[in-house]
């Protein structure tokens, strides 16, 4: 038999540690205070955001809902690490990355009511509308990275999705192509430890989810995911060896789903107290703060500001998703094709 | 006797047969601890479990092709996807593996197994989780399609699903699921799977649906007021179809409208037209009308009451058949 080490240990990457201390200098990325401000200050607009559409969604004015929080920093992180021009393919819950990238929290909160008209603009902001079919929308972006590619654009196309994900073929057969055509596309698993009621021990026997990489012949980095530094670094070094011709990368980042799954969901079911608590410690918006303070760009006056600036931000978003006049029945015979066929016209006539 | 909805005659009629066959075992994501996103398997992990009710990895694909591999090798899997949008992978495997195994092994191997599937739209649900795809499985050949419209059917249903011993896709009316109560009995019993059930006799035109459009078209006759004579037909199973039950309705009344959640164009109420049309056309007194869905991707929940066909729709199609 041959001896073959089978065994891949990745090393978490890790720049700001729970207790808000730099514990790794030479990877702290360049930095200037503002840069750092507007992280903490998305960070929490994501927050207050998600606060706010659980409230939303308890008084049954949004439907289920899947809320973000403990995991700003692997949003916010990675969303700012992306240039204007790359490609942004997401899951449900990134709703922060969202927000970073300019998309309009009222329409986020119409999407969430079930009304299709939040998903407009998108080619404004180059995302891909939600996709809930779990992992359905990896091999997408890879097909947007190959076409960069050959029409010779700098874009990379940035995809996220779940631990739970990564058990559906369409995770294995995106990253196996990536990998096969080099093309330039970031994958950032938000290994949030649960898959519903699922834990992330029982959706894979590997070790980690980033060793996948290794099978694929692709880069693999597992961060941090509630250290928003770490997460920064790690996928805009990602998103700059993909643009520049290297190939993609795989990301973990290792983090937590605070809240239940969806607004439909009771963790106490299935996950213990205890854990929670233990995450809570980690929390990724403290932790900045903690470094914030530390060197002197964090005070309580700053502080107020910046939740009172989100509490005021995602009230006129709300005012506004409010205020928003019903979809017209009719929209339903919109945009299915691009011309409409006779049956189709005929229905619509009947509707009217 | 017991007055209970679909959930929990779904979720006994699953408790017994897996008391009283130790093959049967549910596979799904989260029907364990979790008891399923319906809770519809609420109970079962505790009191058979790991090895009897298991959570899966997340892939649909990999629960319907292990299952098929299980069933072959003497198991009774009985599977479940959390919504209907989530199905569409599993036809590859449904289409050419479960739906001819029977076939391609000369009939050496056959595959017992229960796929079931929280059906249609109604309860303001998020985008893929409110699809009626049953065209999609009735036209796959080797596959029994089942769909159950109340708690006593499905409870009957399902023990004979489970019992069949060909590949059975079981459509459970979600927005029926808390919705009506019914006497179920506590013993158990099985529904052939090839009856249609007359569940109100007339003579003057046959109403034909199917699931969740049974109760919206029972509501709507109501508002009729007894205005006409109609007869109404539960299909219960879609394939094998009880042509009898519909050929001899139709012929009686002469006059027919079926209804159907899914979009129009190649939907299963097309089927049930040619039916009537082969074996009643000289009966009929009008042409049959369908009132379906239309041709568009189901809508988000805002729009969604609009697709979905309603009282209105289903008496005015009631009205242009009977003023033929
Ligand atoms: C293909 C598919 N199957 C099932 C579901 C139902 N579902 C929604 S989210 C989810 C768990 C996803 O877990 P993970 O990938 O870890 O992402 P997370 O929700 O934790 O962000 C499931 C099973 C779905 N949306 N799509
Ligand atoms: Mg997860």
């Amino acid at each position: 038999m041959p001896k073959n080490d089978i065994r891949i240990n990745f090393e978490l990457f890790q720049i700001l540690n729970e207790d808000g201390r730099i514990v790794n200098t030479r990877d702290m990325p360049q930095l200037k205070n503002d840069d750092i401000k507007r992280m903490y200050e998305l960070m929490v607009l994501a927050r207050v955001f998600d606060d706010t559409a659980l409230k939303l969604q308890r008084e049954g004015r949004l439907l289920t809902y899947a809320s973000l929080q403990g995991q700003e920093a692997s949003q916010i992180g990675s969303a700012i690490a992306l240039q204007k021009e790359d490609w942004f393919v997401p899951s449900y819950r990134e709703n922060g990355v969202f927000i970073a990238r300019g998309h309009p929290m009222d329409m986020l909160y119409q999407y969430w009511a079930g009304d299709e008209r939040g998903m407009d603009k998108l080619d404004s902001i180059n995302g891909l509308p939600v996709a809930i079919p779990v992992g359905s929308q990896i091999p997408h972006a890879v097909g947007i990275a190959w076409a960069n590619k050959l029409l010779g654009k700098r874009s990379v196309a940035a995809v996220y999705f779940g631990d739970g994900a990564t058990s559906k073929g369409d995770f294995h057969e995106g990253v196996n192509f990536a990998g096969v055509f080099q093309v330039p596309c970031v994958f950032i698993c938000q290994n949030n430890q649960w898959a519903i009621s699922v834990s992330r021990k029982k959706q894979t026997a590997s070790e980690t989810i980033v060793q996948k990489a290794i099978a694929y012949g692709i880069e693999g980095v597992l961060v941090d995911g509630n250290d928003v530094f770490a997460v920064f670094k790690v996928v805009r070094d990602a998103v700059e060896r993909a643009r520049s011709g290297k190939g993609p990368t795989l990301i973990e980042c290792y983090t937590y789903r605070m809240q239940n799954h969806t607004t439909a969901d009771d963790w106490k079911k299935y996950r213990s107290e205890e854990e929670v608590e233990r995450w809570k410690q980690k929390d990724p918006i403290e932790r900045l703060k903690k470094y914030m303070e530390s060197e002197g760009i964090w005070d309580e006056n700053y502080e107020k500001m910046v939740w009172d600036d989100a509490r005021t931000q995602v009230s006129e978003a709300t005012r506004k998703f409010e205020s928003v006049e019903p979809p017209s029945p009719l929209d339903m015979f919109k945009d299915v094709y691009g011309k409409l066929p006779p049956e189709i016209e005929e229905q619509r006539k009947d509707f009217e | 006797m017991t007055r209970m909805n679909l959930v929990q005659a779904i979720n006994l009629a699953l408790k017994q047969e897996m008391e009283r066959d130790s093959t049967v075992v549910l596979m799904g994501e989260d029907v364990g601890k979790d008891g399923g996103v319906f809770r519809v398997t609420e109970g079962l992990w505790q009191q058979f479990g790991d090895s009897r009710v298991i959570d899966t990895p997340l892939a649909e694909v990999g629960i319907i092709s292990v299952a098929i591999g299980m069933a072959i090798a003497g198991m009774k899997p009985v599977t479940e996807v959390q919504f209907d949008g989530f199905s569409l992978p599993m036809l590859d495997q449904l289409y050419n593996h479960a739906g001819r195994m029977r076939k391609r092994s000369q009939g050496k191997y056959h595959v017992p197994l229960v796929l079931r599937i929280p059906h249609g739209g109604g309860i303001r649900a998020l985008e893929h989780h409110s699809e009626s795809l049953e065209t999609f499985f009735t036209h796959i050949p080797g596959i029994k399609v089942v769909a159950p419209s109340g708690p006593y059917n499905a409870k009957g249903l399902l023990v004979s699903s489970i019992r069949d011993p060909d590949p059975v896709v079981f459509l459970e009316p979600k927005r029926v699921y808390r919705a009506i109560k019914e006497e179920v009995p506590e013993e158990e019993y099985e529904i052939p799977l090839n009856k249609a059930e007359v569940v109100q006799e007339g003579s003057d035109i046959t109403v034909i649906a199917w699931g969740a459009m049974q109760k919206i078209v029972r509501e709507a006759i109501e508002q009729l007021n007894g205005k006409y004579s109609i007869e109404i037909i539960d299909l219960l199973t879609l394939y094998p179809l009880d042509r009898n039950t519909v050929i001899d309705s139709v012929k009686k009344t002469g006059r027919c409208v079926v209804v159907q959640e899914a979009p129009r164009t190649c939907g299963y109420g097309a089927e049930l037209i040619a039916t009537i049309n082969e074996k009643a056309l000289l009966s009929l007194e009008a042409p049959v009308q369908r009132v379906t869905g239309y041709d568009v991707p189901m809508p988000l929940p805002k729009l969604e009451n609009y697709y979905i066909p309603d009282a209105t729709r289903i008496n005015k199609a009631i009205e242009t058949v009977m003023s033929f």
